[in-house]
Protein backbone atom coordinates (compact mmCIF):
# COMPACT_ATOMS: atom_id res chain seq x y z
CA UNK A 1 0.00 0.00 0.00
CA UNK A 2 2.36 2.72 0.87
CA UNK A 3 4.36 1.45 -2.00
CA UNK A 4 1.68 2.52 -4.16
CA UNK A 5 1.03 5.77 -2.38
CA UNK A 6 4.75 6.08 -2.24
CA UNK A 7 6.98 4.65 -5.26
CA UNK A 8 9.84 7.11 -4.70
CA UNK A 9 10.02 8.09 -1.37
CA UNK A 10 13.71 9.38 -1.28
CA UNK A 11 12.58 11.47 -4.56
CA UNK A 12 9.63 12.60 -2.35
CA UNK A 13 11.75 13.87 0.90
CA UNK A 14 14.53 15.63 -2.14
CA UNK A 15 11.92 17.68 -3.81
CA UNK A 16 9.73 18.40 -0.90
CA UNK A 17 13.18 19.40 0.99
CA UNK A 18 13.89 21.79 -1.92
CA UNK A 19 10.69 23.53 -1.64
CA UNK A 20 11.12 24.34 1.79
CA UNK A 21 14.41 25.88 0.45
CA UNK A 22 12.95 27.94 -2.35
CA UNK A 23 9.96 29.35 0.28
CA UNK A 24 9.90 30.77 3.15
CA UNK A 25 9.02 28.14 5.93
CA UNK A 26 5.35 27.82 6.37
CA UNK A 27 3.25 24.71 7.31
CA UNK A 28 1.21 25.87 4.44
CA UNK A 29 4.64 25.95 2.35
CA UNK A 30 4.96 21.98 3.62
CA UNK A 31 1.88 20.62 2.94
CA UNK A 32 1.96 22.19 -0.90
CA UNK A 33 5.35 20.79 -1.13
CA UNK A 34 4.37 17.55 0.04
CA UNK A 35 1.75 17.15 -2.50
CA UNK A 36 3.79 18.62 -5.42
CA UNK A 37 6.91 16.19 -4.59
CA UNK A 38 4.31 13.00 -4.06
CA UNK A 39 2.37 14.19 -7.27
CA UNK A 40 5.78 14.48 -9.00
CA UNK A 41 7.09 10.95 -7.24
CA UNK A 42 3.76 9.51 -9.37
CA UNK A 43 4.95 11.02 -12.98
CA UNK A 44 7.80 9.45 -11.82
CA UNK A 45 6.66 6.58 -11.53
CA UNK A 46 4.76 6.46 -14.67
CA UNK A 47 7.76 7.21 -16.64
CA UNK A 48 10.19 4.81 -15.28
CA UNK A 49 7.94 1.97 -12.75
CA UNK A 50 10.99 0.39 -11.24
CA UNK A 51 12.49 1.60 -8.05
CA UNK A 52 16.14 2.77 -8.33
CA UNK A 53 17.62 0.51 -6.41
CA UNK A 54 19.87 2.20 -3.18
CA UNK A 55 22.68 -0.39 -1.02
CA UNK A 56 23.86 2.22 1.06
CA UNK A 57 23.82 5.95 1.03
CA UNK A 58 26.68 6.23 3.89
CA UNK A 59 28.89 6.77 1.17
CA UNK A 60 27.73 10.04 -0.23
CA UNK A 61 29.19 12.74 1.74
CA UNK A 62 32.57 10.99 0.83
CA UNK A 63 31.59 10.72 -2.75
CA UNK A 64 30.11 14.74 -2.56
CA UNK A 65 33.26 15.74 -1.30
CA UNK A 66 36.02 13.94 -3.20
CA UNK A 67 34.14 15.19 -6.13
CA UNK A 68 33.83 18.77 -4.76
CA UNK A 69 37.97 18.54 -4.34
CA UNK A 70 38.53 17.21 -7.98
CA UNK A 71 36.30 19.85 -9.38
CA UNK A 72 38.57 22.39 -7.49
CA UNK A 73 41.51 20.85 -8.87
CA UNK A 74 40.77 20.23 -12.43
CA UNK A 75 39.56 23.88 -12.75
CA UNK A 76 42.72 25.09 -11.67
CA UNK A 77 44.91 22.57 -14.47
CA UNK A 78 42.23 23.06 -16.62
CA UNK A 79 42.44 27.07 -16.58
CA UNK A 80 46.42 26.85 -16.44
CA UNK A 81 46.46 25.06 -19.94
CA UNK A 82 43.85 27.10 -21.91
CA UNK A 83 45.91 30.36 -20.60
CA UNK A 84 49.23 28.60 -21.53
CA UNK A 85 47.18 26.98 -24.92
CA UNK A 86 50.34 27.26 -28.11
CA UNK A 87 52.95 27.30 -25.93
CA UNK A 88 52.91 24.00 -24.14
CA UNK A 89 53.32 20.91 -25.23
CA UNK A 90 49.60 19.62 -24.46
CA UNK A 91 48.05 16.85 -26.29
CA UNK A 92 44.59 15.44 -25.65
CA UNK A 93 43.69 11.87 -26.18
CA UNK A 94 40.86 9.20 -26.37
CA UNK A 95 41.07 7.02 -23.34
CA UNK A 96 39.15 3.57 -23.34
CA UNK A 97 38.14 2.50 -19.67
CA UNK A 98 37.08 -0.95 -18.86
CA UNK A 99 34.39 -0.11 -16.33
CA UNK A 100 32.78 -2.63 -13.42
CA UNK A 101 29.68 -0.36 -12.91
CA UNK A 102 26.50 -2.17 -14.83
CA UNK A 103 23.59 -0.07 -12.17
CA UNK A 104 22.37 2.17 -15.25
CA UNK A 105 21.88 4.65 -12.27
CA UNK A 106 25.52 4.44 -11.57
CA UNK A 107 26.87 5.06 -14.89
CA UNK A 108 24.37 8.01 -14.75
CA UNK A 109 25.97 9.55 -11.96
CA UNK A 110 29.54 8.73 -13.24
CA UNK A 111 28.88 10.64 -16.88
CA UNK A 112 27.48 13.66 -14.38
CA UNK A 113 30.81 13.39 -12.17
CA UNK A 114 33.37 13.02 -15.43
CA UNK A 115 31.51 16.20 -17.09
CA UNK A 116 30.93 18.26 -14.32
CA UNK A 117 34.83 17.96 -14.09
CA UNK A 118 37.26 20.12 -16.00
CA UNK A 119 39.58 17.72 -18.29
CA UNK A 120 37.29 14.55 -19.29
CA UNK A 121 34.57 14.77 -21.35
CA UNK A 122 32.01 11.71 -21.92
CA UNK A 123 32.41 10.29 -25.26
CA UNK A 124 30.55 6.66 -25.31
CA UNK A 125 30.05 3.73 -23.05
CA UNK A 126 29.65 0.44 -25.27
CA UNK A 127 27.15 -1.33 -22.58
CA UNK A 128 27.98 -4.90 -24.52
CA UNK A 129 31.67 -4.77 -23.65
CA UNK A 130 31.40 -2.40 -20.45
CA UNK A 131 33.85 0.11 -22.33
CA UNK A 132 34.08 4.04 -21.14
CA UNK A 133 35.22 5.84 -24.01
CA UNK A 134 36.82 9.23 -22.37
CA UNK A 135 38.36 12.54 -23.88
CA UNK A 136 40.92 13.84 -21.86
CA UNK A 137 42.48 17.25 -22.28
CA UNK A 138 45.52 16.31 -21.39
CA UNK A 139 46.88 13.38 -22.34
CA UNK A 140 49.65 13.21 -19.88
CA UNK A 141 47.15 12.73 -17.16
CA UNK A 142 45.80 9.85 -19.03
CA UNK A 143 47.27 6.90 -15.93
CA UNK A 144 45.82 9.35 -13.44
CA UNK A 145 42.38 9.40 -14.97
CA UNK A 146 42.05 5.86 -14.96
CA UNK A 147 43.43 5.32 -11.62
CA UNK A 148 40.77 7.99 -10.60
CA UNK A 149 37.48 6.35 -12.25
CA UNK A 150 38.30 2.86 -11.48
CA UNK A 151 39.88 2.84 -8.13
CA UNK A 152 38.23 6.39 -6.81
CA UNK A 153 34.54 6.60 -8.21
CA UNK A 154 33.15 3.67 -9.35
CA UNK A 155 33.76 1.66 -6.22
CA UNK A 156 31.69 3.89 -4.03
CA UNK A 157 29.08 3.95 -7.41
CA UNK A 158 29.29 -0.13 -6.81
CA UNK A 159 29.03 0.35 -2.81
CA UNK A 160 25.56 2.96 -3.40
CA UNK A 161 23.60 1.62 -6.48
CA UNK A 162 25.13 -2.22 -6.53
CA UNK B 1 17.45 45.67 -3.03
CA UNK B 2 17.69 47.78 0.10
CA UNK B 3 20.15 46.96 2.85
CA UNK B 4 23.32 46.53 0.62
CA UNK B 5 24.84 49.80 2.90
CA UNK B 6 24.77 47.24 5.70
CA UNK B 7 26.75 44.10 4.22
CA UNK B 8 30.31 44.65 6.12
CA UNK B 9 33.51 44.69 4.55
CA UNK B 10 34.59 41.24 5.28
CA UNK B 11 31.50 40.09 3.78
CA UNK B 12 32.24 42.51 0.98
CA UNK B 13 35.16 40.57 0.00
CA UNK B 14 34.08 37.16 0.26
CA UNK B 15 31.48 37.91 -2.34
CA UNK B 16 33.97 40.12 -4.75
CA UNK B 17 36.50 37.03 -4.81
CA UNK B 18 33.64 34.86 -5.32
CA UNK B 19 32.15 36.66 -8.00
CA UNK B 20 35.49 37.48 -9.91
CA UNK B 21 36.59 33.97 -9.54
CA UNK B 22 33.29 32.87 -11.43
CA UNK B 23 33.17 35.29 -14.29
CA UNK B 24 37.08 34.74 -15.05
CA UNK B 25 37.13 30.79 -15.25
CA UNK B 26 34.11 31.19 -17.12
CA UNK B 27 35.79 34.41 -19.50
CA UNK B 28 39.09 31.47 -19.70
CA UNK B 29 36.61 28.84 -20.63
CA UNK B 30 35.05 31.32 -23.43
CA UNK B 31 38.82 32.24 -24.35
CA UNK B 32 39.78 28.71 -24.68
CA UNK B 33 36.44 27.74 -26.91
CA UNK B 34 37.59 30.59 -29.42
CA UNK B 35 40.88 28.99 -29.69
CA UNK B 36 41.25 25.23 -29.49
CA UNK B 37 41.47 23.90 -32.56
CA UNK B 38 39.40 20.66 -32.79
CA UNK B 39 35.79 20.08 -31.73
CA UNK B 40 36.58 17.15 -28.88
CA UNK B 41 39.22 19.69 -27.13
CA UNK B 42 36.73 22.75 -27.66
CA UNK B 43 33.94 20.22 -25.27
CA UNK B 44 36.43 20.70 -21.87
CA UNK B 45 36.58 24.67 -22.58
CA UNK B 46 32.69 25.52 -21.32
CA UNK B 47 33.02 23.02 -18.40
CA UNK B 48 34.79 25.30 -16.56
CA UNK B 49 31.65 27.83 -16.84
CA UNK B 50 29.34 24.95 -15.93
CA UNK B 51 31.48 24.14 -12.61
CA UNK B 52 33.38 26.83 -10.90
CA UNK B 53 32.43 29.46 -13.14
CA UNK B 54 28.67 28.98 -12.26
CA UNK B 55 29.58 27.66 -8.79
CA UNK B 56 31.39 31.19 -7.62
CA UNK B 57 28.55 33.00 -8.72
CA UNK B 58 25.99 31.08 -7.55
CA UNK B 59 27.89 30.95 -3.91
CA UNK B 60 28.69 35.08 -4.35
CA UNK B 61 24.76 35.39 -4.77
CA UNK B 62 23.52 33.37 -2.26
CA UNK B 63 25.93 35.19 -0.10
CA UNK B 64 24.95 38.58 -0.69
CA UNK B 65 21.30 37.83 -0.53
CA UNK B 66 21.47 36.28 2.59
CA UNK B 67 22.78 38.77 4.11
CA UNK B 68 20.30 41.20 2.67
CA UNK B 69 17.08 39.45 3.66
CA UNK B 70 18.44 38.01 6.63
CA UNK B 71 17.30 34.36 5.93
CA UNK B 72 19.42 31.79 4.42
CA UNK B 73 18.77 31.79 0.22
CA UNK B 74 19.79 28.81 -0.82
CA UNK B 75 18.24 28.91 -4.57
CA UNK B 76 21.51 29.31 -6.15
CA UNK B 77 22.79 26.18 -4.72
CA UNK B 78 19.60 24.65 -6.62
CA UNK B 79 20.89 26.35 -9.77
CA UNK B 80 24.42 25.40 -9.72
CA UNK B 81 23.08 21.79 -9.07
CA UNK B 82 20.71 21.54 -11.63
CA UNK B 83 23.56 23.05 -14.33
CA UNK B 84 25.84 20.49 -13.00
CA UNK B 85 23.18 17.72 -13.43
CA UNK B 86 22.32 18.65 -16.98
CA UNK B 87 25.50 19.41 -18.77
CA UNK B 88 26.38 15.91 -19.33
CA UNK B 89 23.27 15.43 -21.61
CA UNK B 90 24.29 18.29 -24.10
CA UNK B 91 27.96 17.33 -23.86
CA UNK B 92 27.00 13.92 -24.42
CA UNK B 93 24.76 14.39 -26.94
CA UNK B 94 27.91 16.87 -28.74
CA UNK B 95 30.18 14.32 -28.52
CA UNK B 96 28.38 11.03 -29.53
CA UNK B 97 27.24 13.18 -32.88
CA UNK B 98 30.65 13.96 -33.67
CA UNK B 99 31.95 10.46 -32.75
CA UNK B 100 29.30 8.80 -35.44
CA UNK B 101 29.92 11.31 -38.20
CA UNK B 102 33.96 10.37 -37.56
CA UNK B 103 33.24 7.08 -37.79
CA UNK B 104 31.29 7.76 -41.10
CA UNK B 105 34.26 9.73 -42.24
CA UNK B 106 36.75 7.67 -41.37
CA UNK B 107 38.67 10.28 -39.18
CA UNK B 108 42.21 10.44 -39.14
CA UNK B 109 42.24 11.22 -35.60
CA UNK B 110 40.41 8.97 -34.45
CA UNK B 111 42.73 6.19 -32.37
CA UNK B 112 41.95 2.87 -34.04
CA UNK B 113 39.91 1.11 -31.66
CA UNK B 114 37.25 3.78 -31.69
CA UNK B 115 37.32 3.48 -35.34
CA UNK B 116 36.87 -0.44 -35.26
CA UNK B 117 33.83 -0.43 -33.11
CA UNK B 118 31.50 0.43 -36.37
CA UNK B 119 33.22 -1.36 -38.45
CA UNK B 120 31.84 -4.50 -36.57
CA UNK B 121 29.08 -5.81 -39.23
CA UNK B 122 26.90 -6.66 -36.48
CA UNK B 123 26.48 -3.62 -35.96
CA UNK B 124 26.84 -0.91 -38.65
CA UNK B 125 23.09 -1.71 -39.64
CA UNK B 126 22.06 -0.22 -36.72
CA UNK B 127 24.04 2.92 -37.15
CA UNK B 128 25.54 3.64 -33.33
CA UNK B 129 26.88 0.54 -32.17
CA UNK B 130 26.73 1.51 -28.33
CA UNK B 131 23.99 2.57 -26.05
CA UNK B 132 24.62 5.59 -23.05
CA UNK B 133 23.66 5.29 -19.70
CA UNK B 134 21.34 8.11 -20.55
Amino acid sequence: MIARLLPHPLLVLVLAGMWMVLTRFSLGNLMLGLGLAVFASWTMHALQPERVPTRSLRMLPRLAWTLFVDIIRSNIAVARLLLTEGSGCRRSSFLLIPVELRSPTGLAVLAIILTATPGTAWVEYVSETGTLVLHVFDGAESEHYLHVVNNVYVPMLQEIFE
Amino acid sequence: MSGLGTVPIWLSVVIAVFVVLGSTLTLIGAWGFLRLGSFYDRLHAPTLATSWGTGGIALASALLASWVQDRPILHELVVGFAVIATVPVTLMLLARASLHRDRMEKAAHLPPELLQASSDPEHTSQGAPSTSSE
